[in-house]
């Protein structure tokens, strides 16, 4: 058991990790300070609920693109309700961005469900479209900071034992989304429907129904994170998270998340999004231009990626061997 | 019973009241094809039903719909007698129908248990799946058939027939009254398929009905109690198996005799064409060598899994051999990829063929000139007349049977799709034509045609080799064999060697 | 063998038959269409001038969809084709700081592309990874160079004659990026369908184990396909560069996501294995004119966006929910 985990890729990331920190704390150690090991995580917090998201709808053979125009038009749609009744309960607020996610997702879901419409086409597509969207109902202006209202900017702020509500948000989803993934039927269903579609028909699981949860899931994170995002950096625009959804598949790829389907964790989302996370928030303290993050990324997910096809090819090997010994 | 084979009737002795499972009158219609024309199936608890018939007679189409994966036009399904309808795959197996597929389909990345369970693990607290009763469930069940599996190791981690075990598992999980084998043991070794007879014993005890689906009948007769035939969609007969003889059942299936008669062949080998010499791969095979001559055919026999596929596919190029030398007409060549390979004369023509062999939705004359487009172009300008004239020449020569050249190979019979792939390579004039398993879901009308036209091929000059785990097909048509052995030359024979016991005894290492 | 003479036709269908019954043949109606009701809808949309300005709508974006069609049906996808266009165009940037001439930045920016191509069909063919996921790496990897050298500057300063391959006129109001698309139009157009490249392509598209097991040099052709593609993305830099006069690494941001649309429009499918360079031709100038329709009754840009998407999704729904809806 322990061997399996020590090879395993979460172990190698966790690794990964550790000197990353390791690296960064050598010459500043306050990085590696509570304080502020919290602030990154807290800070990294939308990309891991994005990055679950995404995982569970790569793991059905399918890619959202459309994660961060969900995020863009749900917290658009809330900071305008928020504008017009200031008055509303966050809880209210919460089930309206959640809500509304849903139904995006769900529109994505349907459209590859029933059309059978390839998800990268489909998801291009609502992207530009809930972006346009946004622009039609905001008739392309900002709600600003003061608009808000002060309950609705400071629920994810508040914190908690010293971590904000959005890291709580960020680890209950984690934790939740474990339990999904391992001990439902739903969880199991994403696993068979992507690793095997035609063995999964024949264990009675719709494949199509399954990816429709998959997006209606994803669709429903990036709502809860439309909200927290606009209230978090108490903005809203039409090009909020823009490009975002690059990250969130780059987290997931880096996490070793297979876009083939079928392989994933929710551990390991979260550690491609730490990673990403850690990098992006210690590049100013090394006194590195922000600029060099997009570069960064970008190398991150080739070597993920090459990293990923290494231990898959190994795999064939191991295959060989066994037909070998066998006869 | 027999002689009145059209009519269908319950098998005496047996009332419709009987069968835990019944269709009846079961019509399924494609686009342009009736899959099943009212066919009727009747299945027992404590009897084996064997499903026999040619490719296309509509067998699979019977177990789609049995598991729910279709829905019939026509007909009724009957459960104990009840009309029942499997609206989707789930209903079935609620009905205790279960279906153990031809490939093991199940998941690698989900751990064994969770594939045995997959859709009804045990439930505990939240509605969440209790892994340590579906565990231990799991154990329970592996044990009850003899397999020393760990339910809690990934699918992935497990070879072949373990997987096999956990796709039988899978279908006793579910209480299982019906259990559906097709073609359970295409990818077993020997000793495999003897513990699966074990399996279907117990099974029978324990009063399942069991469908069982294969094309060898030496199995059939085996372990079957009952037979029901279909062709063309349309069941021909049915009855106790002790009552009909292999002839009988091989006429019900074909609608006519069919006696494998080989062509006959004058063996006259011109020189050496291939020549092989310590051919390896690092997992693979080890030290093949052999010589080949103009107009022979040689066959390579084996148990599945033996490498012969492997070494041919690393002769063709496809995978990469570690050590070896390989001459063609005495001068040694490289071969790095299949380009190479057909460069150097040799061509391949795989057991997969709607894979590897042929491009399904690309019609049949750009299948035919896809590996000559240098021939019918002029400096990388195709040349359409000249295309269709040299996929017309090929075509014709392999007596095609198609509505036009530009139908996409998708829409033909399987021994209509070999004839395509073997023209393909044909007209690139190769020197060495490697055949895997060249009558592998070939109905048998079609195999003679396929083994006559080996024989002329060798006729004209060809040097054939010949992969096959028929040992009637090694025997008829080849003029030497090579027995294979876990990646190793076990033997080489011929003349009076050729004799069927000793190919078994040197695949299997007696 | 054959004891009967058979005769098996070599086609059924004539190709004319076919055509008409295509894909673009309904384009070429809705193409006409939108024309049409742009016409009624502007009064200035029937002009020479009006209509060759509408062009630069699609002029660069349509030569990488070319090359981009091409690898879309051998089965794989470039999603860092804007993304050479920000390197190749911070590089012919860099190069005029130096004081490189006209001719120079030409060969820098398509260097730059083929250079990007190459890197893009190296870890694609010879490291076996999914092109999807190497170009969703590259696109951040290839513009965060060009963040890195940039930060929020911006390069000016380009010759003035390096700015007519993108404002330049060949003749009257056909400007010299119409011409160059017509001509790539017609080269694309050629390899892919009448060439035994072009057949190895779609043989690929359809079933590549297939192809490898034909004969074919699957990662040779694959490995071209990706070096085309930086190529055009190199082409389009320099026509980019030269009509803006300066680069910002924020250039050409989203393109590839209308270059994809573009073809997905034009019939190729998404899945690899079909498609024709005619249906993308149309298609260019069908997101051409309805931008440009748009534009004269201001609409905003991003308004546009929504009809972009709703036309992605439609062409590839609308068939499908009739039939649905017919078999019902």
């Amino acid at each position: 058991m322990l061997k399996r985990f020590i090879t395993s890729r979460e172990a190698l990331l966790i690794g990964a990790i550790i000197l990353l920190l390791a690296l960064i704390s050598s010459r500043f150690p306050g990085f590696i300070a509570p304080g502020n090991l919290a602030n990154v995580f807290n800070d990294t917090s939308p990309l891991i609920l994005l990055a679950i998201g995404q995982m569970i709808v790569i793991l059905t053979k399918c890619i959202d693109l459309s994660v961060a125009a969900n995020v863009a038009l749900s917290g658009m749609v809330v900071s305008m309700v928020n504008v017009a009744a200031p008055g509303l309960p966050i809880a209210f607020i919460l089930v309206i961005a959640v809500g509304l996610g849903t139904l995006l997702g769900m529109f994505n879901g349907l459209l590859v469900w029933k059309l059978a419409i390839p998800p990268i086409v489909v998801t291009l597509g609502t992207m530009t479209i809930f972006r346009g969207i946004i622009f039609v109902i905001s008739d392309g202006k900002w709600v600003n900071s003061h608009e808000m209202s002060d309950a609705f900017k400071a629920f994810p702020r508040t914190e908690i034992l010293g971590l904000p509500v959005l890291g709580w948000i960020a680890i209950i989803a984690v934790v939740g989304f474990t339990v999904v993934m391992t001990r439902t039927t739903l969880g199991r269903a994403f696993y068979a429907a992507g690793g095997n579609p035609h063995a999964a028909t024949y264990a009675g699981i719709n494949v199509g129904k399954t990816q429709f949860w998959a997006f209606t899931i994803s669709g429903a994170l990036a709502g809860l994170t439309g909200y927290l995002w606009v209230s978090r950096f108490a903005v809203s625009y039409v090009d909020i998270a823009g490009g975002f959804e690059l990250d969130v598949v780059a987290a997931c790829v880096i996490g070793g998340v297979s876009i083939m389907g079928g392989i994933g964790t929710v551990a390991g989302a979260l550690l491609g999004a730490l990673f990403l996370g850690i990098i992006k928030n210690a590049l100013p303290v090394v006194d590195i231009s922000p600029f060099w993050q997009l570069a960064i990324s970008g190398g991150a997910i080739i070597i993920a990626v090459a990293l990923n096809a290494q231990s898959n090819r190994e795999k064939g090997r191991i295959i060989l061997k066994r037909a070998e010994q066998a006869t | 019973m027999l002689k009145q084979s059209d009519t269908i009737l319950p098998a005496e002795g047996e009332t419709v009241d009987d069968s835990v499972l019944a269709l009846d009158g079961i019509t399924k219609t494609f686009p342009g094809v009736k899959a099943l024309a009212e066919v009727s199936l009747r299945l027992f608890p404590g009897k084996v039903t064997a499903l026999v018939g040619e490719n296309g007679a509509g067998k699979s189409t019977v177990v789609k719909i049995l598991t729910g994966i279709y829905q019939p036009d026509g007909g009724t399904i009957l459960v104990n007698g009840q009309p029942t309808t499997f609206r989707v795959p789930q209903a079935a197996a609620d009905h205790g129908v279960t279906a153990i597929h031809q490939e093991t389909v199940l998941f690698d990345e989900l751990s064994v248990a969770e594939n045995i369970f997959l859709g009804h693990a045990p439930r505990g607290s939240f509605g969440l799946i209790d892994l340590k009763t579906m565990n231990s469930k799991a154990r329970q069940i592996l044990e009850e058939i003899g397999a020393q599996i760990d339910p809690e190791h990934k699918l992935k981690d497990l070879g072949i027939a373990n997987k096999h075990l956990v796709a039988i598992a899978r279908a006793l999980s579910i209480d299982a009254r019906v259990v559906i084998m097709d073609e359970p043991t295409a990818a077993l070794s020997h000793k495999e398929i003897e513990e699966l007879y074990e399996l279907v014993e117990r099974l029978k005890t324990q009063g399942k009905a069991i469908l069982f689906i294969s094309h060898k009948f030496d199995e059939i007769f085996r372990i079957a109690d009952n037979y029901t035939v279909f062709r063309d969609g349309q069941l021909i007969g049915n009855g106790a198996i002790a009552d009909v003889t292999e002839a009988e059942l091989v006429k019900m299936m074909v609608g006519r005799d069919v006696s494998q008669i080989f062509p006959k062949r004058s063996a006259n080998p011109g020189e050496v064409v291939l020549k092989v010499s310590d051919y390896a791969h690092p997992t693979e095979f080890d030290g093949i060598g052999f010589t080949l001559r103009k107009g022979e055919i040689l066959g390579f026999y084996g148990l599945v899994g033996a490498g012969r596929s492997e070494f041919m596919q690393s002769l063709f190029g496809i995978t990469r051999a570690s050590g070896g030398t390989v001459e063609i007409e005495g001068a040694p060549v490289q071969i790095k990829s299949p380009a190479d390979a057909v460069d150097s004369g040799i061509v391949y023509v795989p057991e997969d063929r709607g894979k590897q062999g042929a491009i399904l939705d690309l019609p049949i004359f750009q299948n035919v000139t896809l590996p000559s487009l240098g021939r019918i172009s002029s400096k990388g300008f195709l040349k359409l007349a000249e295309e269709f004239k040299l996929a017309r020449e090929y075509t014709e020569r392999l007596d095609l049977r198609a509505a036009s050249l530009d139908t996409p190979v998708g829409n033909l019979s399987g021994g209509n799709q070999q004839k395509v792939v073997i023209a393909k390579w044909l007209a690139t004039k190769p020197k060495v034509i490697i055949l895997d398993e060249p009558t592998k879901g070939v109905d048998i009308g079609s195999k003679a045609a396929v083994h006559e036209f080996m024989a002329e091929l060798a006729a004209q000059g060809l040097a054939v080799v010949m992969v096959s785990s028929e040992i009637p097909e090694v025997l008829g048509m080849s003029d030497r064999v090579i027995v294979m052995r876990e990646g190793r030359i076990a033997a080489e024979l011929a003349g009076d060697d050729l004799q069927p016991e000793t190919l078994v005894r040197h695949a299997a290492g007696i | 063998m054959s004891t009967t003479e058979r005769i098996v036709p070599d086609r059924l269908r004539s190709p004319l038959e076919q055509r008409l019954k295509s894909w673009e043949s309904l384009l070429l109606l809705v193409a006409i269409g939108i024309f049409v009701a742009n016409s009624f809808a502007s009064p200035y949309f029937l002009n020479a001038w009006n209509l060759s300005d509408a062009t630069f709508n699609f002029t660069e974006k349509a030569m990488i969809a070319f090359a981009m069609a091409l690898l879309i049906i051998s089965g794989e996808i470039d999603l860092s084709v804007a993304s050479i266009i920000a390197l190749a165009s911070t590089a012919m940037g860099a190069a005029v700081q130096i004081g490189v001439g006209t001719p120079g930045l030409v060969m820098i920016g398509l260097g730059v592309g083929l250079l990007c191509g190459a890197f893009n069909g190296v870890l694609v063919t010879r490291f076996g990874l999914p092109s999807i996921v190497v170009t969703i790496g590259t696109m951040s990897l290839f513009r965060g160079i060009s963040f890195i050298v940039l930060g929020d500057q911006a390069f000016k300063g380009y010759p003035a004659s390096f700015s007519w391959f993108g404002q330049g006129y060949v003749w009257w109001v056909i400007s010299f990026e119409l011409v160059l698309f017509a001509i790539i139009a017609v080269i694309y157009a050629v390899l892919l369908h009448k060439t035994n490249f072009g057949r190895a392509v779609y043989a690929i598209g359809n079933n590549s184990t297939g192809a490898m097991f034909s004969g074919i040099r699957v990662s040779r052709v694959k490995f071209i396909l990706f070096l085309l593609t930086g190529l055009m993305s190199g082409i389009a830099a320099v026509c980019l560069t030269a009509r803006l006069g300066s680069t910002r690494p924020s250039i050409a941001t989203g393109w590839e996501l209308e270059i994809v649309t573009m073809v997905v429009l034009g019939g190729v499918s998404i899945l690899g294995g079909s498609g024709t360079i005619i249906g993308v031709v149309i298609a260019a100038f069908v997101m051409g004119l309805v931008t440009f329709g748009l534009g004269l009754l201001n609409v905003p840009g991003i308004v546009m966006s929504i009809v972009i998407g709703a036309l992605l999704i439609g062409v590839i729904a609308l068939p499908r929910l009739w039939s649905m809806w017919r078999a019902r």
